[in-house]
């Protein structure tokens, strides 16, 4: 601190408490929703206070039905696609990126440079901009409805590649000597001295990756039609589908509080790493 | 057993014309056993040399042989030599134990035999309560020692040392130097030290490679290096302060030199363009006779002081010892040089005449 | 740091093998997929998809003189004009203020990242839920007040519905970054500023704005992207598009036109302008960010 100024620092703590309660808000409102009957939450004004309807509700997303419209899905089932999907995407990318930075940087080969920005182009596109041949390709190769047509296509871009390039560049290239002169391969290289010198740029993306494969939206949508098959924030979507005053939106809401649930629990754990990683990777 | 030849080795950058050439076919023969120093300023090609002979670099001409065998085409981890690293090169994750054990694990030396090793190890380099430690928990002179003790497990024909001491403070670098030389009288093996330190050149080499522009100036024991430096550079080079180099005009006994015409003790070794070196320990200052030195500024060092001054109008450091009374600036006093240690060079090549 | 490694590995199969794996996946479903989508663009099929035309440049003609892919193209330009300047001023504003607290500050960082977790698709939802014309609490609220808030009926109204979801969704993110730029100004700079008389406002404006630019700019060309390609879940969890046509972004859109309408040369053209676009925008960030200030 500069110099004492009490205003201003009440004035912080006031503006920062007053943006935790806005962010928080929905989420709260959220909960609350998903502790009362559909009737109570229905009828204007919704109570503000949490209700007494906790179990019953949670487990009947989990369980799927209800009796409003929109889908019936079992939340447990697609949370368990989610989960798999996600972690898929996380490791899946995760793998193979750390292979194709350490070829980039480690090594000289012909068309080196065209390999790097060919991978570089992949980071310029979201899938969102190429969906329909995209769709098409997964389609022809019967891939639809199942776990790699969820999340192959989604391996396809190079965030990962591009981030353990930087590090790699900053791994000093004495230890790469050293190691050299103690007689070890390629492989030994980066199997002992690399790889646990990376670990804190593995775990950053092992978080980014994984909030990133929870939260696809629009390709799940295309790929999968079998209802045991959608992530589970494809079935939220789906949930209300029916119009709002036919909605259980109390259900709804238990489902929307258990999607939030995981990938808030590994933004919460990996904090530190996260918040490392996230402003590392992107500059 | 541990000795190393290097034959006209030539190290380039690049293809063709525009291809840029480092090292301009350097040779040297290294008995087994022998400490040598490489020794010369930044850029003249020292560390790229001793990288050729780890196998780091390239061989661009010419050839290198370990132990009899030439060595141009072998892996680093083949050639039987071990590195120490400028920046120690240890590796962060492990421990001292398992950064000295990695290449002997590689190697597939059994485990009783690593524990050995790597023991004993650290018991001459007063590492053993250390060795669970991570390199992070270490101080610098710590580290230079696990890295010592890295290439010391490895029971090399020879070792490399790429300026282990620079980045150690004054007092750590003393310290590790008596260190260095002590690890060599009880292991006796052969070693090639990289350096551009002359004081650590001149204390540790048996002998010194001094090395300018990519060629070798001069190979010889600290004592040829210091009493007969063979070219100018190798005589500006070692030794500090400098010894003075007065370029001028030599006619029998008569130099000319910054505008005046003085006489030498001895006849010069020829006529013409000739440089002269006197060490600054070397003159003395006469009641009368001898050379006219104006006196600019005095250095207390404590044992000695350092009188700077000028002939004519060229410049001569002369020490003197620091309990006798000095002159002033200002003053003019005679200086006297000595018969015996004139260093004669041509001033065109800076090689030396006499 | 170095642009390459100065020393490095030799082997002629090695790197082969290790790219192998992405190299494979960016093919099929990468360059192959995108390859597709340009030669689509300059074709077109018929109701039935029987047959294929060649039609040049014709659907970039068409969707240039179609109103709605204009309409669509104004109403993404405005959504991610708002998401931007809202965005970044209330996240910098927060950023600001947690940089100068000393207690608690721990606290504030956790309890303002974790909605990066938050699906956009699941924010859609929440901020339709609180606010629906029938059954919201914010909506009553705003009855309460005298405020006739209808976002099924009112295309203003269902516009700010999707802003403010998608600010609430980024602001975690924004706050990270304006927090680590504005960690990474050395202190003795506001230091000498302080010394030199600046008292807070002013210091905020002449050294750390300043400072803070090249976050900035990299905020704002993410935030873009985000706005353009992320939210599609926000739009169509909360108002699919509508009402009308009034919240159809581009990236809705396509997938409408390719996906519901089956127009599939159209939607491809627009994929295409799409990529032109994002790949402007990622050129434009990684030029930019390369000048970094230096102290």
């Amino acid at each position: 601190m500069v110099e004492r100024r009490p205003t201003l620092g009440i004035l912080a703590h006031v503006v920062l408490l007053l943006g935790v309660l806005i962010i928080a808000f929905p989420v709260y409102v959220a909960f609350v929703a998903s502790t009362h009957t559909v009737a109570d939450v229905i009828k204007a004004p919704m109570p503000m206070l949490p209700g007494a309807h906790f179990v019953d509700n949670y487990l009947g997303a989990l369980e799927g039905g209800g009796m409003g419209t929109g889908s019936k899905a079992a939340v447990g089932r697609m949370m368990v696609v989610s989960l798999i999907s996600a972690l898929v995407i996380a490791i899946g990318k995760i793998a193979i990126s750390l292979l194709s930075a350490f070829a980039i940087v480690y090594f000289r080969f012909p068309f080196r440079m065209l390999c790097f920005w060919a991978i570089f182009v992949t980071l310029m596109l979201p899938v969102e901009v190429r969906i329909g041949p995209t769709y098409k390709v997964v389609s022809d190769l019967n891939m639809l409805n199942t776990y790699a047509g969820l999340t192959v296509p989604l391996i396809a871009s190079a965030t990962a590649t591009f981030l353990f390039r930087q590090f790699f560049l900053t791994v000093p290239d004495e230890l790469l000597e050293a190691a050299r002169m103690d007689g070890a391969g390629p492989m030994r290289f980066f199997k002992d001295i690399l790889l646990p010198l990376s670990a804190t740029s593995i775990a950053a993306l092992f978080v980014i990756q994984f909030i990133y494969g929870w939260n696809q939206y629009l390709w799940p949508l295309l790929v999968t039609t079998d209802e045991s098959m959608y992530p589970v924030v494809i079935g939220i979507k789906r949930m209300i589908a029916g119009g709002e005053t036919q909605t259980d939106w109390n259900l709804v809401m238990a489902t929307a509080i258990l999607a939030m649930i995981p990938p808030a629990l590994v933004v919460m754990l990996m904090q530190k790493w996260f918040v490392k990683g996230l402003v590392d990777t992107e500059k | 057993m541990g000795a190393i030849a290097i034959r006209n080795v030539v190290k380039r950058y690049g293809r063709g014309p525009s291809a840029l050439q480092v090292i301009h076919g350097v040779s040297a023969e290294i008995a087994d056993g022998e400490f040598i120093v490489i020794v010369g300023p930044s850029g003249c090609g020292k560390s790229t040399l001793l990288r050729m002979v780890a196998g780091l670099e390239e061989i661009s001409d010419g050839e290198i042989s370990v132990g009899g065998r030439v060595v141009n085409d072998v892996e680093p981890a083949d050639r039987d030599i071990a590195m120490v690293f400028q920046n120690y090169a240890l590796y962060p994750h492990m421990s001292v134990y398992q950064n000295m054990a990695y290449g002997l694990k590689i190697a597939k030396v059994p485990k009783a035999e690593i524990e050995a090793r790597v023991q004993k190890a650290a018991k001459i380099l007063e590492l053993s309560p250390l060795l669970q430690r991570t390199p992070r928990q270490l101080s610098g002179g710590q580290r230079q020692r696990v890295a010592m003790g890295r290439a010391i497990v490895r029971q090399p024909q020879a070792f490399l040392f790429d300026e282990p001491l620079s980045n150690l403070d004054a007092k750590l670098r003393a310290q590790t130097r008596l260190e260095i030389r002590k690890l060599h009288q009880e292991l006796g093996v052969t070693s090639l030290f990289v350096t551009h330190d002359q004081v650590e050149a001149m204390t540790l080499g048996q002998r010194l490679i001094v090395m300018n522009a990519g060629r070798i100036e001069q190979i010889g024991t600290p004592e040829d290096v210091y009493g007969r430096p063979a070219t100018t550079f190798v005589a500006g080079f070692i030794g500090s302060p400098p010894m003075n180099l007065l370029a001028g005009q030599a006619d029998g006994s008569r130099f000319t030199v910054g505008g005046v015409t003085l006489q030498l003790p001895s006849a010069a070794p020829r006529a013409g363009a000739l440089t002269l070196g006197v060490r600054p320990e070397h003159a003395a200052i006469h009641r009368d006779g001898g050379w006219p030195l104006r006196v600019d500024m005095l250095e207390m060092l404590g044992a000695e002081r350092l009188l700077y001054g000028h002939l004519g109008d060229a410049a001569f450091v002369l020490r003197i010892d620091g309990t006798l009374v000095p002159p002033k600036a200002g003053e003019t006093i005679n200086l006297h040089l000595p018969r015996e240690h004139l260093h004669w060079y041509d001033s065109g090549t800076g090689q030396r005449v006499a | 740091m170095a642009a390459e490694k100065r020393v490095t590995l030799r082997s002629r199969w090695l790197p082969w093998v290790l790219l192998a794996p992405q190299g494979f996946i960016i093919v099929v479903f990468f360059f192959w997929p995108a390859g597709q989508a340009l030669l689509q663009s300059l074709q077109q099929s018929d109701a039935f998809g029987t047959s294929v035309s060649w039609v040049g440049l014709e659907n970039f003609r068409n969707l240039w003189n179609d109103e709605s892919y204009l309409e669509s193209f104004r109403t993404t330009a405005v959504f991610s004009i708002l998401v931007a300047v809202l965005g970044l001023s209330i996240s910098l504003m927060l950023a600001v203020f947690a940089d100068r607290v000393v207690r608690g500050a721990r606290w504030y960082r956790t309890l303002l990242i974790w909605p990066y977790a938050v699906a956009p698709a699941v924010a859609g939802v929440l901020w339709l839920f609180m606010f629906s014309h029938s059954v919201g609490i914010v909506s009553y609220w705003l009855q309460e007040l005298g405020i006739a808030w209808n976002p099924l009926l009112d295309a203003d109204h269902a516009m700010l519905l999707i802003v403010m979801a998608a600010v609430w969704k980024q602001l975690s993110y924004n706050f990270l970054f304006f927090l680590a730029g504005l960690q990474s100004i050395p202190k003795s700079l506001i230091e000498a500023a302080a010394i030199d008389g600046a008292r807070p406002w002013r210091r905020f404006w002449t050294i750390q704005f300043p400072l803070l630019s090249p976050t900035s700019f990299f905020l704002l060309v993410m935030n873009v992207v985000f706005a353009f390609f992320d939210t599609f879940a926000i739009v169509d969890a909360a108002t699919k598009g509508g009402p009308g046509k009034a919240t159809s972004i581009l990236v809705y859109k396509v997938y409408y036109d390719g996906f519901k309408a089956l127009d599939l040369g159209g939607s491809a053209a627009q994929s295409v302008v799409l990529m032109v676009i994002v790949v402007t925008l990622t050129i434009i960030q990684f030029r930019f960010v390369e000048k970094k200030v230096s102290y």
